[in-house]
């Protein structure tokens, strides 16, 4: 039922012009889509219903994010819902709660999960940002990079190193901080993909103990679990994207002539688009085993996660190149969609940890 | 083929080294270290640099104001120039229309265009893709009808690389339809951009850039005088050059300096918290590279020996045009692997000199990874397609 009225949406109102004029707009998304996705549930997807949410779990996320990834949507649904909202749904109490997840499952509130440090690289653990106690309250200072919906977010959630070594597990306290508190500069751009983050600057940032998310010094276990969920949102989107693109390729070929017949009818291109379905065929496989591990909770999660997220760094890398290289000087236009699916499967594969960092995990 | 340099050689070097390190204006190496794109004036400026030193016509005969260089002598300028990390040649006038002109062209033709074309005074922009012709370039529809003593063009190129710029064009056109091989009746022109009929219209790339462009002429008086050659032969002048143009995307220079600086840049990379080059992944992946790289720098060096000594590029320079891109790519992937996250930032505007360090998103380039990157996948399909170029091996080479 979600996914049938997802599919609608990104059908009848969200083709590649309208997607375009969104991410060229001011915020870069559209506060009018925005609206329309927290009417129909979409924004409350992920949470209990105790939170006021729709419980839909795992799988309907993935079925949300894959739809997403076909119509290429730049609503700041990942950084918004998946990231900053995962953290208040496993950290906050009832009074941030309300304060700030039901406005986001409103559709009311922007924020960001500033979870990336420039020195970090991968690295969820390396956090140089400090907060240290004076009094009843924290004062923190750091730099974070790249945070998605950063520019746009009224609501920031910083993760502080309140104890240990920089790269220390255990010591790692989140925050959730005003956006315009005294001490936060931003510089906000949009990304290649069409998207919007920001660099954030934190200097002397006094927040009394009602910020503290959770229990201090004990962060990272829902930051990583949160990263896990939003890795494999990520990983969702990009099989959609890797389908439409090979979808898109097929009929690209089959209409294309040259010497006098289709291009789709030479040898050595079809089997190269039987190795772009086979890569979708596999990475939706793998997408639907790492979602049901994660959704169950298993031993085998972790690893599932870095299966799936290694699969979609290469062969979302390779459908991408592939069907820019198929559709010859149209697939480097601005003008066709093909090259901004490309671009977003790039980004994708850039973002939390690429294909290397997750085959690492995968050997211990 | 010389590996070890002559005396004469290792002072050819050195002077070649001391003209980047004293010749190169300021302001230009400054936009190239800090990634500021350089505009029509500059890229005209630095090749006047090497007109008047006299090295402009790397690859063109003495008689004609070239170099003469010996195949040595070429590979070192390439390679000097690269390490100088010096802008490129753009290859329009210089290396495609030229040597074109030079060697099928009227003595009239080259008293006229040679010596703008040496001295950078007129833009060129190559006239060969249509929208409905791109690999399949034999099927091209822009004609080019024989009025009185001017031809009437009318068609559509299309990926003309800094069209923009350009005052004249080189254009292959049909002359004749009544032919047994459509690859007959293709005639070579010469075109003034600021012909009556001729409109430019921008493409605009996935990196945001206005690099390529769309031409159209509508009944566009050319001078018969304008013809290059027989008429009619214009396909074997235009496979030459696409041969030498194949011969130049190799990049090898380049692509090994590209190389050094990102061993560089991997020294001090940040990956938690070590340097990227502890990560033996990706320093073998660097590795893995430079071995294929310098393979193909010995086989560029055994096709410009061959051309040396007197023969066309054949078609092993549809290897080097291959090998060499895929190669482009693979650095891009690299230089994107290590940027991380810094690979998507979106911050164009900072690519000015003098952008005060404090805004500046990212350390050095990194925030240009992903958009070199993309604009490159462009190297495998332009000058015949990798597709095209296997096709050629697999035909002129392998006899299949």
């Amino acid at each position: 039922m979600l996914v049938d009225s997802v599919e609608k949406f990104i059908l009848n109102d969200y083709d590649f012009e309208t997607r375009q004029k969104y991410a060229g707009s001011e915020r870069g998304y559209s506060e009018e889509v925005w609206q329309s996705f927290a009417e129909l549930g979409w924004t409350a997807v992920p949470f209990s219903e105790a939170d006021g949410g729709f419980d839909g779990g795992p799988i309907e996320l993935m079925l949300l994010m894959q739809q997403f990834g076909r119509g290429l949507v730049v609503e700041p649904y990942l950084a918004n819902v998946v990231l900053a909202g995962g953290i208040l749904s496993r950290e906050a109490n009832e009074t941030q709660k309300q304060q700030w997840l039901q406005p986001i499952i409103g559709g009311e509130l922007q924020a960001a999960l500033a979870f990336v440090e420039p020195q970090a690289r991968y690295d969820l653990a390396n956090v140089a940002t400090t907060a240290v106690a004076d009094g009843d309250a924290w004062v923190l200072n750091g730099v974070k990079g790249v945070v998605l919906n950063g520019g746009n977010a009224e609501l920031l959630i910083l993760p502080a190193r309140t104890a240990g070594e920089q790269a220390d597990v255990a010591g790692i306290t989140l925050f959730a901080v005003s956006a315009d508190s005294d001490g936060i500069s931003r510089r906000a751009y949009p990304t290649v993909d069409g998207h919007q983050a920001a660099e954030i600057d934190i200097s002397e940032v006094r927040v009394g103990n009602d910020a503290v998310l959770g229990a201090a010094d004990e962060g990272f276990a829902s930051l990583s679990a949160v990263v896990d969920e939003a890795t494999l949102a990520v990983c969702a989107e990009a099989v959609g994207i890797m389908q439409i693109l090979t979808d898109k390729t097929v009929e690209y070929s089959k209409n294309r002539v040259q010497f006098g017949v289709p291009i789709g009818s030479f040898q050595a291109l079809q089997h190269r688009m039987v190795d772009m379905l086979t890569a979708c065929e596999q990475s939706y496989s793998l997408l639907l085993w790492a979602t049901m591990a994660n959704a169950d909770g298993t031993q085998e999660a972790r690893k599932a996660i870095s299966a799936i997220k290694y699969q979609v760094g290469t062969a979302g890398k390779k459908v991408g190149q592939e069907a820019v290289q198929l559709h010859g000087g149209m697939g480097v236009t601005w003008e066709l969609d093909v090259a901004h699916y490309f671009k977003r499967l790039t980004t994708i594969g850039q973002m939390f940890g690429n294909a290397d960092w997750h085959l690492d995990n995968l050997v211990g | 083929m010389h590996i070890t340099f002559s005396e004469e050689e290792l002072a050819f070097r050195a002077a070649v080294r001391t003209f980047f390190r004293d010749e190169l204006p300021e302001d230009i190496r400054r936009k190239r270290t800090e990634g500021v794109p350089l505009a029509r004036e500059d890229t005209i400026r630095f090749q006047k640099c090497l007109y008047e030193k006299g090295w402009a016509g790397v690859n063109w005969p003495v008689e004609y104001g070239g170099t003469g260089w010996s195949t040595v002598q070429k590979y070192i300028f390439a390679t000097e120039m690269a390490n100088a990390d010096a802008p490129e040649i753009v290859p329009f006038g210089l290396g495609m229309v030229g040597p074109i002109i030079y060697t099928f062209g009227s003595e009239e033709q080259k008293q006229r265009f040679l010596p703008d074309i040496l001295a950078s005074n007129v833009w060129w922009c190559q006239g060969y893709s249509e929208p409905g012709s791109g690999s399949d370039l034999a099927s091209l529809k822009t004609r080019a009808d024989r009025v009185g003593d001017h031809y009437v063009v009318n068609g559509t190129k299309t990926w003309t690389t800094l069209g923009q710029h350009a005052d004249w064009m080189f254009i292959l056109a049909r002359t004749s339809t009544d032919v047994a091989r459509r690859q007959e009746g293709i005639s070579f022109l010469l075109v003034d951009m600021q012909s009556p009929g001729v409109t430019i219209k921008p493409i605009i790339t996935l990196d945001g850039e206005h690099e390529v462009n769309e031409v159209h002429f509508e009944d566009v008086k050319v001078p018969v005088e304008n013809l290059v050659g027989e008429e009619g032969k214009g396909w074997t002048y235009g496979k030459v050059l696409l041969q030498h143009e194949r011969t130049g995307t190799a990049g090898v220079a380049r692509t090994n300096y590209r190389l050094k600086k990102l061993r560089q840049q991997a020294e001090k990379s940040v990956r938690g918290e070590t340097p990227l080059a502890a990560d033996r992944n990706f320093m073998r992946k660097i590795a893995a590279t430079e071995v294929e790289l310098k393979g193909l720098e010995f086989t560029e060096l055994r096709t410009l020996a061959a051309v040396a000594s007197g023969k066309a590029p054949g078609p092993e320079s549809s290897i080097l045009k291959f090998k060499g891109t895929e190669l482009q790519q693979a650095v891009d992937e690299l230089y994107l692997e290590a940027a991380g996250y810094y690979a998507l930032p979106y911050v164009p505007d900072q690519y000015v000199l003098d952008y005060p360090q404090d805004d500046r998103v990212g350390e050095g380039g990194e925030t240009r990874t992903s958009l070199r990157y993309f604009n490159f996948r462009k190297a495998s399909i332009y000058g015949g397609s990798n597709e095209i170029q296997k096709n050629i091996v697999a035909k002129h080479v392998l006899g299949l």
